[in-house]
């Protein structure tokens, strides 16, 4: 008996105290879903602790929820249970069905609602544009935005007698070619591996070009957008890849980065298309030779290469919570894209810092000068004021036709299809997706 | 036959008993079965705020697509090659091991290990073996054999793979099975038939082959639902699908379409098909395999 009163009593002093905790402290809890895990996630953490540190009126608790999808999933269960949290991070593949949701509350709006007057113009174009709607209203805040750019083993370049590349004139696909040729004749196993192939070679391609890869401006005007990408230049492109593996100056390593990343590794392949992120795993991962960073290769014909696009995530926040939580939320939003907190993100992921004043900051501390491949995919998205076409791309079930051409390439890869005819399989499969998406919001 | 009955005093007391089951039932298997068959009549954003009655169209959707029907077609091919591999060698296993030695309750145990992976770990592993740029094996192939496999690109290569890396796991099940059913067998019928002349072969064909037709009976249901469901693990660390969409079964493009692509209608439609297949083949394997089966020697 004395065992159970002794529980009680325990219990009902562990009550008490919790009671009067909570009484004193009074933050209000704003939650943060997120995909960053890891070091990552310690970085986010880090900034999270600052913005906490900062003020006593509200309390972030960042919340890691498993990989990209598996957030998203999490993000869409809890508003259908009516228990969503305030932020959540998204990748840009789920742009469109995010901001179709009808269970957001858009970024711009918030920020002028809550009294901040944020100068969008201070942001780098080609990160915000990817997230803004047609009007060019934002509708998430941009967090952890990448590009591809192309690495290269400076040994096997030397060996090869190649000279290296440079860091801000991207070299063209037709001396790629030779570059690739020349390795392959000087004992290398392949030349080129690219990692993510449909938004490398695709979705990138195209921008960098301009060429449109959906109708309807990329689908950021409507819904009832059409694929493209079996134009001539696509095609070609595509059949110059399949042409080089021949000879093996190609080859196709998988469609994520794992397997393209290891043949670089092992020296297999002399050049490598990932995205920036890639700079952090390789400093940890080679030991024995050197390597380097340059801009993606750009076809002949294009002089003006326009800027390529983002790869990455960005937060959403949702509506329906209560209205004092917000103002909260607005203000870890600003504490998010201020100098001190971009400047450290860009510095411990690699990831884009998302103001022009932190990149110009950066810039005058001699950052970039410390850290010259750090710059190159930044360079490369800033080259150019983003056009309609290069600006992003708003598909609906975008991760199905993401699949869909990574498919159909692999059939090209394979022998199984010609280029044009995969790409037209590609395309038609897609527009069913695209079809269907657009029903449900009709 | 004996007989076992237990009466109630009260009518209500035994229904009472089994609540609680019927109850788990309920919540956990009918109610999500029903809503995935409603869910299989609309198209719905993700979040839920719009959905649309579309009476058939998402499983018409579904059989106009010939993507689908090939997914189908690989999916029987996966299943049939994983039970015809699994089985056979747990079979000839036990059957080995059932002459030789009488094993202890112990090997017994590590035996089934393989069977206690994970399917995505299984799927690893043998990713480790077989990968054209870091696999072990894969490199050997390639440079004492001059095989050039490549399961990256090669339709026929990733399907081996997930069917080795999903069967393995199953053998050792299997072989448990068998050997429990083998060793059940009372050893005076089989003494009997060889002091009659009967070769090893008939022996095995005419005396433990029907006796351990429960037994064959179970295996075989076990490894087909296996591989239609929980194969899943193993093609998600493999192959993904891939290449070109050349091991992507029925399972793993429910999984592709409804939790990464959020197209929950299709997805939806997908999975009642999938457990369409599944009552199907079940019920057909009851009509017409348990037939044969004979219980009691």
């Amino acid at each position: 008996m004395s065992k159970i009163k002794c529980f009680w009593l325990v219990m009902a002093v562990g009550m008490l105290i919790s009671f009067a905790g909570s009484a004193f402290a009074k933050p209000i809890d704003i939650q943060w879903w997120h995909a960053m895990r890891g070091a990552r996630g310690e970085v986010v953490q880090h900034i999270v602790d600052q913005f906490n540190n900062s003020q006593s009126d509200y309390h972030v608790v960042a919340t890691y929820k498993g990989a990209y999808d598996e957030v998203v999933n999490a993000g869409v269960a809890a508003v259908r249970a009516g228990k969503q949290p305030h932020i959540l991070q998204s990748f840009e593949v789920g742009t469109q069905t995010m901001m179709l949701s009808g269970a957001i509350y858009p970024v711009h709006q918030l920020m002028a609602d809550k009294g901040y007057k944020v100068d969008w113009s201070e942001y780098l174009q080609p990160v915000l544009s990817y997230y803004m709607n047609a009007d060019g209203n934002l509708m998430s805040m941009p967090f952890n935005s990448s590009t591809p750019v192309m690495y290269y083993n400076v040994d096997l370049f030397k060996k090869a007698g190649i000279p290296m590349l440079s860091k801000d004139k991207p070299v063209t696909w037709d001396q790629l070619g030779e570059i690739t040729g020349k390795l392959v004749k000087s004992g290398v196993e392949g030349g080129l591996v690219t990692a993510w192939q449909s938004w490398t070679q695709v979705e990138n391609y195209s921008a960098i070009h301009n060429i449109p890869f959906a109708s309807r401006a990329n689908g950021y005007e409507g819904l009832d957008t059409k694929l493209m990408i079996n134009n001539d230049k696509v095609v070609n492109h595509v059949t110059r890849l399949k042409s080089w593996m021949d000879d093996n100056r190609f080859y196709y390593g998988g469609q994520k980065y794992q397997g393209p990343k290891s043949e670089f590794i092992a020296q297999n392949a002399g050049v490598y298309i990932d995205s920036i992120s890639g700079i952090a795993k390789l400093k940890k991962a080679v030991k024995d030779f050197t390597w380097d960073v340059a801009p993606l290769p750009v076809e002949a014909w294009m002089k003006e290469p326009q800027n390529s696009i983002i790869g990455g995530a960005s937060l959403w926040v949702f509506n329906g919570l209560p209205k004092k939580d917000y103002a909260g939320v607005a203000a870890f939003l600003k504490h998010l894209a201020g100098n001190e907190s971009q400047i450290y993100w860009h510095k411990q992921t690699g990831y884009f810092p998302i103001t022009l004043k932190a990149y110009d900051k950066l810039k005058a501390d001699g950052y970039y000068a410390a850290n010259p491949l750090q710059e190159v995919g930044i360079k490369q998205l800033t080259r150019r004021i983003p056009t309609k076409i290069s600006r992003g791309l708003r598909l609906g079930y975008f991760i199905q036709i993401r699949n869909i051409i990574n498919e159909e390439l692999e059939l090209v890869w394979n022998g199984s299809k010609t280029p044009q005819q995969a790409l037209d399989t590609a395309v038609s499969r897609s527009n069913t997706k695209l079809r269907e998406f657009e029903r449900i919001y009709k | 036959m004996l007989k076992k009955r237990s009466y109630f005093k009260t009518r209500s007391l035994p229904y009472l008993l089994i609540l609680p089951q019927v109850l788990i039932t309920l919540t956990f298997f009918y109610w999500p079965a029903v809503q995935g068959v409603i869910a299989s009549f609309k198209v719905s954003d993700p979040f839920g705020f719009r959905s649309k009655f579309v009476w058939f169209d998402n499983f018409i959707a579904l059989f106009t697509d010939p993507l689908y029907l090939k997914s189908i077609a690989t999916t029987l091919f996966f299943s049939g090659s994983v039970a015809i591999v699994s089985i056979a060698c747990g079979l000839f296993l036990a059957t080995m091991a059932n002459r030789v030695l009488k094993l202890t309750t112990m090997t017994r145990t590590l035996l089934i290990w393989p069977y206690a992976i994970a399917p995505a770990i299984s799927g690893i592993l043998w990713l480790f073996l077989l990968h054209p740029s870091y696999g072990v094996v894969a490199i050997g192939l390639e440079n004492w054999f001059g095989i050039d496999w490549n399961p990256l690109l090669k339709s026929s290569n990733a399907m081996l793979m997930i069917v080795m890396a999903s069967a393995w796991k199953n053998i050792s099940y299997n072989f448990v099975f068998f050997l429990a059913g083998l060793q059940a067998i009372p050893k005076s019928l089989i003494e009997a038939a060889a002091i009659d002349g009967a070769s090893p072969f008939r022996r095995f064909w005419t005396i433990t082959f029907p006796l351990l037709s429960p037994t064959f009976f179970f295996v075989t249901v076990m490894t087909i639902i296996f591989s239609f469901f929980e194969s899943f693990g193993v093609i998600h660390a493999v192959t993904q699908g891939g290449p070109g969409g050349s091991t992507n079964i029925l399972v793993y493009k429910v999984y592709q379409d409804g939790f990464i692509g959020l197209n929950l209608g299709s997805s939806a439609a997908q999975s009642v098909v999938l457990m369409g297949l599944i009552i199907l083949i079940t019920v057909l394997q009851f009509k017409y395999v348990e037939r044969k089966v004979q219980y009691t020697g």
